[in-house]
C-alpha cells in the first residue's frame, strides 16, 4: 500500500514547513507517535509493576521507602524476599483460597459449555414450535442484570441448602453464563456449511451423532474463545462468591479473600501486595499463553449481563 | 451401527429390540437420577474433602450431563416416527430452557414482584404493602439518592473517557513498529479483577500517617512540595478517583476493538482524503470517525452495561463511604447486609430498567434476521 502510494508523484501534498525534507519531517512525526505512546504505556503498566515490586520487598523497607527507591538498592543484600508470599499463601489462607478458586472456575466453565452447546445446535439445525423464539428470549436474557436474580436464588439455595456449597455456586454460574455461551456457540455453528450437515443426516446420521462426531469437534476455536472469558469471568467475580459461597476461610475464593484482607489489614502492604498478585497469575499466564483467543474471547463475551 | 452387523450375536440381536432399548435406557435413566442424588447430597456437604469434591464435581458435571443426554436420546429414538422427530430436539433444548427459567427468568419476575412489597429478613413479605414505597424511599433518601448521581457520573466519564482514550492509542499504534508489544499492554489490566485493580490503585492513593508516602501519587504530590492528600475521602473528587480505575481497566478493550474497526478504514479513503489536501487531524474527525462510527457505538454500549453494574471497586475501596456509594452496592448492601429485600430488590429492579433499551435493540436488530 504505501510503496505504491510513495510512488506515486505528491504534488498536491502541502509543502514541507520551515525547508524540511518530507523526509525529516516524517522522521519527526514518528518520534512524537513514538513518544506519546511510551508514555502512554507507561501510564498503564506503572501502577500493575509498582504492585509487583513491592510484594517482592521486605515489610519494613515497604513501609520506609516508596517502591520506585528499590532499584537503587537493587543489589544490596535483604532488598527482595519471598517472606511476603510465604506468608499471604499460608498464614493468610490464600493458598487454600487459591485451590477454592480453581475449584469454583473450572466446573463453572465446563457445565455451562456442555449444555449451551447442545442448546445451540438445537437451534441451529433442528426444526421445533418456538424455535425463534426461543432464541430471541435467550438474546434478551443476556442483558439481564445478575442482580435480578440475587435475592430469589439466595432464598432458594436456603430452601435447599445450596448456600455456601461449591454446587451452588457452580450452578448459579452455569445459569448467568448460559445465555452469553449460547449465543456465541450458536452463532458459530449455524455458519457451518448447510452441504456438510445435509451430508450427514443424508447418510443416516441422526442429530445426536451429527452432533457429537461433526459439530463439536468442528466448533473448537468458539468453545475455546468461550471458554477463556467465562473462565476469567468467574475467576475474577466477587459478587457472586460473596453472595453464595461467603467468606468463610474453607469455601472463600481469592477474590473474597483478597477483600477480606483489604479489609481487616488494609495497611498491611507486605500482605495486599502478595495477595493481589495471587489472584493475577492465573489471569496472567492465561492472558500471556492465549492471548489470541483470550482477545477473542473477551471481544465475544464482553455484553454478559 | 456397523458392529451389530458384523457380530450379530444373540446379545447385539437383543439391542434391535425395540423393548430392550426402552429398557435399557430407563434403568438408565434412574441409575443416572440416583447418582445425581447421591453425588448432589455429596458435593453440599461442606467438610467433604476438597480433592474429591473436585473429581466427583467434574465426572458428574461432565460425564454425568452427558450420559443424560445420550440416554434420553436413545430413548427417544424408540418412539414411533412422528413423535420421535417432534420431542428430539426437546432433549437437545430442554436442560438450557429449565436452567434458563430457574436462574433467569423465575428470579427477574421474582425480584419485579418483591421490589413492591416491604419485606425485610425476619419479617418477610408484609402482605398488602403492595407500592411504590422502596422506590420512593430509594429516590428521596439522600444516601442512595447520592448513589444514582453516582452512578450517572460513572456511566457518563468511564465510557467516553474509556472510548477516546482507546481511539486515540488505536490510531496512534497503527503507526509504530511495536504496536503489538504495546496493545498488549494496554490491554493488560483486562486480564486483572475488580478487586486486584482495587488493591493496585490503594496502593497508588494511599496516604501514610508517619513516615514516607509510599502511595506513587502522594510522593509526587511532595515531590512538587504539596501536601499528601487522602484522596478517596475528598468529597465529590474521590468519585473521579474511582472512574479513573474503571477507565485504566476498560481502555484496552475499546483500544482492541476500535484499533480493528480502524485497520479497517479502506487505504484509497485515506489517500484521497490527503490528495484533496485534508490534515490528519480533519481525516480523523471527517473519515476516520464517521467510517467507524457503528463500532464505536457497540464500544460505548458495552461499556456503559458493564459501568452500571459497577460493584466490585467501590465495595474494595469505599465501601460505598465518604459519599461514593453506587446502585450496585446500594443493592447488596440493602439485600445482604441490612436485609431489606424490598429495597434491595427495587434497587436491582432500577439496573434492569436501565438496560431494557439495549434489550429491545438486540432483540429488534435479530428479530428481522432470517435463520
Amino acid at each position: 500500500m504505501t510503496a505504491i502510494a510513495g510512488k506515486q508523484p505528491n504534488y498536491k501534498v502541502a509543502p514541507p514547513k520551515s525547508g524540511m525534507t518530507i523526509k525529516q519531517q516524517a522522521l519527526i512525526n514518528s518520534i512524537i507517535v513514538n513518544a506519546i505512546v511510551i508514555l502512554l504505556v507507561l501510564l498503564w503498566t506503572i501502577p500493575t509493576f509498582g504492585l509487583l515490586v513491592s510484594s517482592f520487598r521486605p515489610r519494613d523497607l515497604i513501609t520506609s521507602s516508596g517502591w520506585w527507591t528499590a532499584f537503587v538498592t537493587a543489589f544490596q543484600s535483604g532488598a527482595w524476599t519471598l517472606d511476603n508470599y510465604r506468608s499471604v499463601l499460608f498464614a493468610d489462607a490464600m493458598g487454600s483460597a487459591f485451590l477454592n478458586s480453581m475449584l469454583v472456575t473450572i466446573p463453572s466453565t465446563v457445565i455451562p459449555i456442555t449444555i449451551a452447546a447442545f442448546a445451540a445446535y438445537a437451534i441451529a439445525w433442528l426444526e421445533f414450535p418456538g424455535r425463534k423464539a426461543f432464541f430471541l428470549v435467550l438474546v434478551g436474557l443476556m442483558v439481564v442484570p445478575l442482580q435480578m436474580s440475587l435475592q430469589p436464588l439466595f432464598s432458594l439455595y436456603q430452601a435447599t441448602g445450596l448456600n455456601g456449597t461449591f454446587l451452588g455456586i457452580w450452578l448459579a454460574h452455569t445459569g448467568f453464563g448460559l445465555p452469553l455461551a449460547t449465543y456465541l456457540l450458536f452463532g458459530y455453528i449455524s455458519s457451518l456449511p448447510v452441504d456438510l450437515i445435509e451430508a450427514a443426516r443424508v447418510d443416516g446420521a441422526t442429530p445426536m451423532l451429527t452432533f457429537t462426531r461433526l459439530v463439536l469437534p468442528l466448533s473448537t476455536p468458539a468453545i475455546a474463545a468461550f471458554a477463556i472469558f467465562q473462565f476469567l469471568w468467574v475467576w475474577n467475580d466477587l459478587l457472586v462468591a460473596l453472595v453464595f459461597l461467603g467468606t468463610r476461610a474453607d469455601v472463600a475464593v481469592l477474590t473474597t479473600r483478597l477483600s477480606e484482607l483489604v479489609a481487616s489489614r488494609g495497611q498491611a502492604w507486605h500482605v495486599l501486595t502478595a495477595g493481589a498478585f495471587v489472584t493475577m497469575i492465573m489471569p496472567l499466564v492465561v492472558f500471556f499463553s492465549l492471548q489470541r483467543f483470550f482477545v477473542r474471547g473477551l471481544m465475544a463475551g464482553s455484553v454478559k449481563g | 451401527m456397523r458392529s451389530v452387523q458384523l457380530n450379530g450375536g444373540p446379545v447385539m440381536a437383543l439391542f434391535e429390540k425395540t423393548w430392550f432399548r426402552v429398557l435399557v435406557s430407563l434403568v438408565m435413566i434412574m441409575a443416572l437420577s440416583y447418582g445425581f442424588m447421591v453425588s448432589t447430597e455429596f458435593m453440599k456437604n461442606q467438610d467433604a474433602p476438597r480433592a474429591m469434591l473436585a473429581i466427583v464435581a467434574i465426572l458428574v458435571g461432565v460425564l454425568g450431563i452427558w450420559a443424560l443426554y445420550l440416554t434420553v436420546d436413545n430413548l427417544v429414538s424408540t418412539f414411533p416416527i412422528r413423535i420421535r422427530d417432534f420431542v428430539r430436539p426437546f432433549v437437545f433444548i430442554a436442560p438450557a430452557a429449565i436452567i434458563l427459567g430457574v436462574f433467569i427468568i423465575y428470579p427477574t419476575i421474582r425480584t419485579t414482584w418483591l421490589s413492591f412489597f416491604i419485606s425485610r429478613r425476619g419479617t418477610g413479605v408484609v402482605p398488602g404493602s403492595f407500592g411504590l414505597q422502596n422506590y420512593v424511599s430509594l429516590f428521596t433518601d439522600p444516601a442512595t439518592f447520592r448513589a444514582l448521581i453516582n452512578n450517572a457520573l460513572w456511566l457518563v466519564f468511564v465510557p467516553s473517557f474509556s472510548v477516546s482514550i482507546g481511539l486515540i492509542i488505536a490510531i496512534l499504534v497503527d503507526r509504530i513498529r511495536w504496536e503489538k508489544f504495546a496493545k498488549s499492554l494496554i490491554f493488560l489490566p483486562m486480564a486483572i479483577s475488580f478487586v486486584g485493580a482495587g488493591v493496585i490503585w490503594r496502593f497508588i492513593y494511599f496516604r501514610a500517617t508517619f513516615g514516607a508516602q509510599i502511595g506513587l501519587l502522594n510522593a509526587i504530590v511532595e515531590l512538587f512540595g504539596g501536601s499528601p492528600q487522602g484522596w478517596l475521602r475528598i468529597e465529590p473528587w474521590n468519585n473521579f478517583f474511582l472512574i479513573v480505575i474503571m477507565v485504566w481497566l476498560q481502555t484496552g478493550y475499546a483500544m482492541v476493538i476500535l484499533s480493528s474497526a480502524v485497520k479497517g478504514v479502506p487505504g484509497e479513503l485515506l489517500e484521497a482524503a490527503r490528495i484533496d489536501g485534508a490534515g490528519e487531524v480533519r481525516i480523523f474527525f471527517q473519515v476516520i470517525i464517521p467510517f467507524i462510527m457503528g463500532t464505536i457505538v457497540t464500544v460505548t454500549t458495552t461499556i456503559t452495561i458493564l459501568v452500571l453494574k459497577v460493584f466490585d471497586i467501590v465495595f474494595v475501596m469505599t465501601s460505598g463511604n465518604f459519599n461514593t456509594n453506587v446502585i450496585a452496592n446500594v443493592m447488596y448492601q440493602q439485600m445482604f447486609v441490612q436485609g431489606n429485600f424490598g429495597r434491595g430488590s427495587a434497587a436491582a429492579v432500577i439496573l434492569f430498567i436501565a438496560v431494557i433499551p439495549v434489550m429491545v435493540h438486540n432483540v429488534r436488530s435479530l428479530k428481522s434476521r432470517r435463520f
